[in-house]
């Protein structure tokens, strides 16, 4: 009915057409929406004047109109010269993981993965131009694992990269012994790194060992002393550093908007069985494989204490002291790394360890609560670690200055201090308010962002594992692997070299000779040497 | 010369909440359009009502996922003006409260669902998205365009050809 009215109405407007002054109202009236229309893009004018004029402000205030943000990844560079023939000492879970991120993936990893729609994403990740033509790990069927996933030809680089002949190595001394073998991935249980890596370059192999580098002081020195004097390139398996935002709070860091930092706190809280370390079922609480006869036991104990076989032991390692460091080895030293890879802070002076098994009533050693306090009275300032393997709240990752403060986690958010020397002006005439985030990185769109919203806020605190990088998603895991490769091709220095090896695996054992002895270590700078 | 069959006072406000509504929707394409970071991913990350499925689908692909969000984007501009201008007004209103139902429809705030996301307010079943959608129908129905808008002249030449 009321379509008919206004039908009506606009018939009954045209009905004394030739007359000009009812065209032209006709015209005019039709015009009603234009003024509306012009006044919203005035609006929009004056709100994008506000908002970047408000973040050149807060820009120009602290100094980042000349930020440089890291770029040139998948670049026009092409496939990199050399093929790099890799050899996987232990190619367990993690060791899997690595392969993934070089570009390796076994053919169910393929199916599932395909499943997920996450493998187009995997197949764009650079071609790394690496074969893997070596497996050695104690355990048949891991081992035949990694043979499969070697030769699968479903991977980045794709048809034209190179199929090499895969063996399989009883031993890791054999894979060292070989000349086929130009580099060597170290994935197994803690307590073999430092041997394996220390032998590795004495046979003249490029190594990327995963954490902890070392559960002995000795064994730490060695491997110090032999990867200098090698010449081969050592590259200790941490990511954290690699995430594009991590190289912009570096900037920030320099640039010095905190001000003086002088407490830093990280944490790891998790609460599932899986992340304390009990992994001997699988998801349907059934016993996961393994015997004596498809596991070879005593290699698989190396220099330890012997025990009999043990199939919790070799899948749960994690909770003794003779194979690992616990919370410390497997996620302190990623706090460790990344907080060294921004302040280079080194050794600590101190380091007072406390904690306690208090929630998961097993067979363990290891505590399932630990913090550790580390002092570097010359850097005027304290590390603190908390973790905790009973309760999966999020805690962060937070350097305190007293300017203001920065929470580094898979984005950047700083906060100015209410009570901030050099933003007092600032703060005063409202250009900067210390109850909302001041700055915030946003990998995806590769600025500065001053002055975020809460909800963008609210997203940067949600987990990603993954970095963006020119708007692709990118493991981060394959970045640490690739800068390894790049300085094996360049006889280059990557980022977590032996330096920082050696000053995080001293750190850590420090926390953990505080934990098992009940005392607070110490560090001799003149002999080097824990006390 | 006849005057509209709308009251002043009835053209007045059905003027102003066209204007209203189209300034708001029109802002909010611009808004997206200005934010080179914006995607639609973090709100259908939430969607847990009916269309959760279809947000996973859209979320899981990012070719989809960046249809949608130029669909979006455009969309919203494309409804904002056709309302303030009064161009192709029906479709424009129609195509508006189809866009907002499909939003209410993947957050409602109904009994038992909870978001991560906070809202600006406080709801039970019904949402200011929902209160929008329903009045763009409304507007469709007690239609300006052809009085007030660029629709006038289009319907007006339509008709002489």
């Amino acid at each position: 009915m009321n379509k008919n009215m206004t039908e009506t109405s606009a018939d009954q407007n045209e009905k004394p057409a030739g007359d000009k002054d009812v065209k032209r109202r006709t015209l005019l009236k039709a015009m009603a929406g234009i003024p509306v229309a012009g006044l919203f893009g005035i609006g929009i004018w004056e709100k994008q004047k506000y908002d970047f004029g408000k973040r050149d402000s807060i820009i120009k205030e602290l100094g980042l109109d000349s930020v440089e943000l890291p770029s040139g990844y998948g670049s026009d560079k092409g496939v990199p010269k050399d093929l790099i023939r890799v050899g996987f000492i232990g190619f367990g879970t993690r060791g899997n993981q690595l392969a993934k991120a070089l570009g390796f993936m076994h053919p169910d990893d393929v199916k599932t993965s395909s499943e997920r729609r996450t493998l187009e994403n995997w197949l764009q990740q650079e071609y790394l131009n690496v074969a893997v033509t070596g497996i050695c790990d104690v355990f048949d069927l891991h081992a035949e694992k990694g043979l499969e996933m070697a030769q699968n030809t479903i991977r980045p680089g794709g048809g034209d990269a190179p199929r090499l002949p895969v063996k399989r190595y009883r031993t890791y001394q054999d894979m060292l012994a070989d000349k086929e073998i130009d580099a060597v991935i170290i994935a197994t249980p803690d307590h073999h790194h430092a041997r394996i890596a220390t032998d590795a370059a004495k046979a003249g192999k490029h190594v990327y060992c995963e954490k902890s580098v070392s559960l002995l002081e000795s064994e730490l020195n060695e491997l110090y002393a032999t990867v200098k004097s090698s010449g081969i390139v050592f590259q200790l398996g941490h990511q954290i550093p690699q995430s594009v935002v991590f190289r912009q709070a570096k900037e920030i860091v320099k640039k010095g908007i905190l001000g003086k930092i002088t407490l830093i706190e990280t944490t790891s809280n998790r609460n599932t069985s899986e992340g304390a370390w009990i992994r001997h079922l699988d998801a349907n609480g059934k016993l996961k494989p393994g015997d004596e006869k498809s596991i070879d036991w005593k290699q698989w104990l190396g220099n330890t204490p012997y025990v009999p076989f043990d199939i919790e032991r070799y899948y749960n390692w994690t909770k003794w002291f003779a194979y690992d460091t616990g919370l410390i080895g497997q996620l302190f030293t990623h706090e460790f790394d990344a907080v060294n890879q921004l302040l280079r802070i080194g050794i600590p002076k101190t380091v007072v360890s406390s904690g306690g098994n208090y929630f998961w009533k097993d067979n363990r050693e290891m505590a399932d609560m630990l913090h550790c306090v580390f002092e570097y009275p010359d850097k005027e300032l304290t590390l603190m670690y908390s973790g905790s393997l009973s309760s999966s709240r999020n805690r962060g990752r937070v350097f305190m200055g007293h300017d203001g403060s920065m929470e580094l986690g898979n984005n950047v958010t700083i906060m100015a201090d209410q009570n901030s020397t050099r933003y007092k002006k600032a703060i005063e005439s409202g250009l900067i308010n210390p109850s909302v985030p001041m700055i915030s990185f946003n990998p995806a769109s590769g600025q500065v962002d001053a002055v975020t919203s809460a909800s963008e806020k609210y997203y940067a605190e949600r987990g990603l594992t993954t970095t963006t990088i020119n708007g692709k998603q990118v493991d981060v895991v394959h970045l640490h692997l690739r800068e390894w490769l790049n300085c094996i091709r360049e006889n280059g220095t990557p980022s977590a070299n032996i330096d920082m090896a050696f000053e995080e695996g001293i750190t850590c054992l420090m926390a953990h000779r505080s934990y098992v002895e009940k005392r607070m270590v110490q560090w001799d700078e003149v002999n080097r040497k824990i006390v | 010369m006849k005057k509209s069959s709308y009251t002043h006072l009835q053209l007045f406000f059905l003027m102003t909440l066209r204007f209203m509504i189209g300034w708001h929707l029109l802002y909010e394409g611009f808004a997206k359009l200005l934010n080179p970071q914006w995607s639609s991913s973090g709100f259908l990350k939430e969607s847990q009502w009916i269309l959760s499925g279809f947000a996973n689908w859209i979320v899981s692909d990012p070719a989809v996922l960046n249809v949608v969000d130029f669909l979006n984007t455009w969309g919203l501009i494309a409804i904002g003006l056709g309302l303030i201008l009064g161009l192709f007004f029906r479709v424009a209103s129609a195509a508006g409260a189809l866009l907002l139902l499909i939003y209410y429809l993947n957050c409602p705030p109904l009994i038992g669902i909870e978001y991560s996301l906070p809202t600006d307010g406080n709801y039970l079943v019904i949402d200011k998205t929902l209160i929008e959608a329903v009045t763009l129908c409304v507007l469709a129905l007690f239609p300006t365009s052809r009085i007030l808008g660029l629709d006038a002249i289009l319907f007006r030449n339509r008709k002489n050809k």
